[in-house]
């Protein structure tokens, strides 16, 4: 039943930097809304009696439930509500692809706009004022006393591990995380720029569980300065494994070690954990071009781009082999881009760099793309146009075409059984790897997917490993 | 993890340095060959230095650097009981040493710092080892006390002729490859022509020659590519497939251009550290 006094066919816009302002700093983009505007995005929830969205989302948060509150100005109940099932809530209203998840489900969206529960989600985990550690991991005022005599560890920090200590730390058991890089956060750190997702909002999930007894162990690598096994030696109960899939994927093509041609991983850790956007303040130095090519139609190709812009690059394309409508990248990202000044080269794909005399990029040349029949994904599969192609001069290459798993700790493990692609194989149930009390979760147990997947993995390992405890 | 600077000791004056730093879960795991990355303050970048040696027992590395830039310069700073910020590791895949006869290895600027490690592998394992190190004058020599102690032929050239041959390593290489057949392997360490030429010297004499490389790094453990280097034509990741590779693959044209890269704003970094240092 339609609520007709408060329906609206349109969703509360939100506010951001102007396009040209912004393509010009590091600031968060898109501003957040106020708590009129939230209150009246909350009221076009229909609070279906079977809804929908709780569905699309990976780890089912009662979104109705907490709308409602939220309706209602009730703050405090809105975010106890999500703390139920999502540990990173600030983080999952930025960065997740809703349109696919619980907007996407939304009966709204049928006919009209979807209600904006991303935006909602961030205004709640944003503006909720905590008075504790505790209130801020799990929503609720007390948490379980610190039980000295269990332990786990995780490997790797980024968002399931993150979930996995927020679970555990919850209920008392006290979680060390290792991390192989100097700051904590994975993906969301070194990956995700700042204009997407502040470092301030991971720093501060980060502190919360810092207070809640998780350790943080920064410049442990999983498999060279740990194993498995040491761990297991040390008397940790159980380990969780997740190290993301961090090994970046190249073309094979010619020229492809020139100078100036990055791995999206290489040049997105430059800027956004060594700063480099800053530099000469910091240390880590940001690569210079005025032409720049991003490959690639995912989020970290459209990233990579946004940040290119970022560093006064005069013209960034991005070349996908198939058009606008097949990209993987989320809707709103690639209209952000668009906005920004990112040109698409689209229906083309490299065939080879090439350089100057001194080995340093200069242009890339692009086979032109048609597309033919749709393939197992029901996309149309790109094909080549016989003979035709095209130059586009640029001076950098960033190449963002996905990553693999990271063999580093995966052959220091012996017994840990792996898919065809590299990837642990984990009980869908459970979480548990085929070494017993390991578990694993997130990129490096299903291939690269979305933060919030990541957090469902890591949330249903933390349950069988409270299960097992006992807590 | 203390990271604390137990010992400095100026090995060449104003330019090479050798520093002693507390980090026993390092030192549990480091073999020859093996690396670390340092960040040295909060503003700091992450650079990449070979473990020149370790001790189990007290839980310590040892690292010697050139100062070249920034961040080496900004390493000088430190004092015996300072801390280094971050250090990472050990990183790379160790040295292969297995007992084979006579290991030859070379070692150039503060790449001695370096081969000593693994020449020690080698001469723990059995290995009858040949050191032969080289710098353009006697002062700049590094290790040939240590590399005396287990090395039953420790042979020297320097450019000016100061001590041992005057001359190149290259020289006193082809040589003592000459007079002795049954060489199982070199392994050169240094900058990089000097690596390159080291192989160039290797090739007609058929002999396994290991090179380590210095490539560009970033994180160090396989993530992003910085590192990568053409070895035969595949393109390998320094960082987690070496850095040791087949001296006899290595292109090593590719490498020379990509550590360059940086130069513009390595300079503009130098200069600004020169500002505020004095």
């Amino acid at each position: 039943m339609v609520n007709k006094q408060n329906f609206t066919p349109t969703r509360t816009p939100m506010p951001e930097q102007p396009a040209n302002v912004r393509n010009k700093n590091f600031s968060e983009v898109a501003l957040g809304y106020s708590k009129e505007e939230a209150m009246a995005e909350a009221a076009r929830c229909l609070q279906c009696k079977k809804p929908l969205c709780q569905k699309g989302c990976p780890v089912e948060i009662d979104i109705k439930e907490f709308i409602k509150h939220l309706a209602d100005g009730d703050i405090p109940s809105a975010y106890r509500t999500i703390k139920e099932t999502n540990a990173l809530p600030a983080v999952c209203g930025r960065v997740c692809p809703q349109e696919n998840q619980c907007e996407g489900s939304c009966i709204l969206g049928k006919k009209y706009e979807p209600v904006a529960i991303g935006r909602l989600e961030r205004f709640v985990a944003d503006t909720f004022d905590s008075d504790s550690a505790c209130e801020m991991i799990t929503g609720h005022t007390a948490c379980s006393l610190p039980n000295e005599q269990f332990k786990v560890a995780c490997i790797g920090s980024g968002p399931s591990s993150l979930t996995v200590s927020g679970y555990l730390a919850a209920r008392g058991v006290p979680v060390t995380v290792y991390e192989a890089l100097h700051e904590v956060g994975g993906v969301l750190i070194y990956g995700i720029p700042e204009f997407r997702l502040p470092k301030s909002i991971v720093a501060r999930e980060v502190g919360a569980l810092w207070s809640k007894g998780v350790t943080f162990m920064p410049n442990y690598v999983g498999g060279k300065t740990l194993t498995v096994q040491d761990l297991f030696d040390d008397g940790f109960d159980a380990v969780f494994i997740g190290v993301g899939a961090g090994l970046p994927w190249f073309l094979n093509i010619p020229g492809e070690n020139l100078v100036g041609v990055y791995s999206s991983n290489e040049y997105l850790t430059r800027i956004n954990l060594g700063r480099a956007y800053d530099f000469p303040k910091f240390d880590t130095p940001a690569p210079k071009a005025r032409n720049v090519a991003v490959i690639g139609g995912g989020n970290v190709a459209m990233d990579a781009a946004r940040t290119a812009l970022r560093l006064g690059a005069d013209n960034v394309y991005i070349t996908y082999r198939r058009t606008k409508e097949e990209m993987p990248a989320r809707l709103e990202e690639l209209h952000h881009a668009i906005e920004e000044g990112v040109q698409l080269e689209l229906l083309t794909s490299p065939i080879e760099i090439n350089g100057d005399e001194n080995s340093h990029v200069k242009s890339m040349t692009l086979q032109v793309m048609e597309l033919g029949e749709p393939d197992d994904s029901g996309r149309r599969r790109p094909v080549p146009v016989k003979g035709k192609t095209k130059e586009l001069e640029v001076d950098m290459v960033i190449l963002a075409v996905g990553t693999g798993a990271n063999p580093v700790l995966l052959e220091a493990t012996p017994g840990l059984d792996l898919n065809k692609w590299g990837y642990i194989v984990t009980d869908a149930e459970t979480g548990e790897t085929s070494i017993p009390n390991v578990y694993a979760g997130g990129d490096i147990a299903g291939g690269s997917a979305t933060v919030i997947s990541a957090m469902g993995a890591g949330r249903r390992a933390a349950k069988t490993i409270a299960d097992k405890l006992g807590v | 993890m203390s990271n604390k600077i137990l010992t400095k000791k100026a090995l060449i004056p104003g330019q090479t340095s050798m520093l002693v730093i507390d980090c026993p879960q390092i030192a549990k795991k480091a073999k020859p060959g093996n690396f670390v990355i340092l960040r040295i303050h909060e503003k700091g970048e992450r650079v990449p230095l070979t473990i020149a040696d370790t001790d189990h027992e007290a839980g310590t590395i040892t690292i010697v650097y050139l100062v070249v830039g920034k961040s080496s310069a900004l390493l000088e700073t430190l004092n015996e009981g300072d801390i280094i910020l971050d250090v990472c590791g050990p990183l790379g895949k160790p040295t292969h040493i297995e007992k084979s006869g006579t290991v030859i290895c070379v070692g150039g600027g503060t790449g001695i710092a370096a081969m000593h490690h693994i020449a020690k592998g080698h001469h723990r394992a059995g290995n009858h080892v040949v050191a032969i190190v080289g710098a353009r004058s006697k002062d700049l020599l590094l290790f040939c006390t240590e590399l005396d102690c287990f090395c039953p032929e420790l042979l020297i050239a320097t450019d000016d002729g100061s001590s041992g041959h005057k001359g190149f390593v290259t020289d006193v290489l082809r040589e003592r490859l000459e007079k002795d057949k049954n060489v199982s392997e070199v392994v050169a360490i240094g900058p990089v022509p000097m690596m390159e030429a080291v192989s160039k010297v290797t090739k007609p004499f058929g002999v396994k020659t290991t090179v380590s490389l210095n490539s560009i790094m970033v994180d160090g453990v396989g993530m992003c590519g910085a590192c990568r280097c053409n070895i035969g034509g595949e393109t390998k990741f320094a960082c987690v497939d070496g850095p040791e590779f087949d001296g006899h693959k290595v292109d090593f044209n590719e490498l020379r251009m990509r550590l360059a890269q940086y130069k513009e704003q390595e300079n503009v970094s130098m200069d600004l550290f020169r500002r505020d240092h004095g």
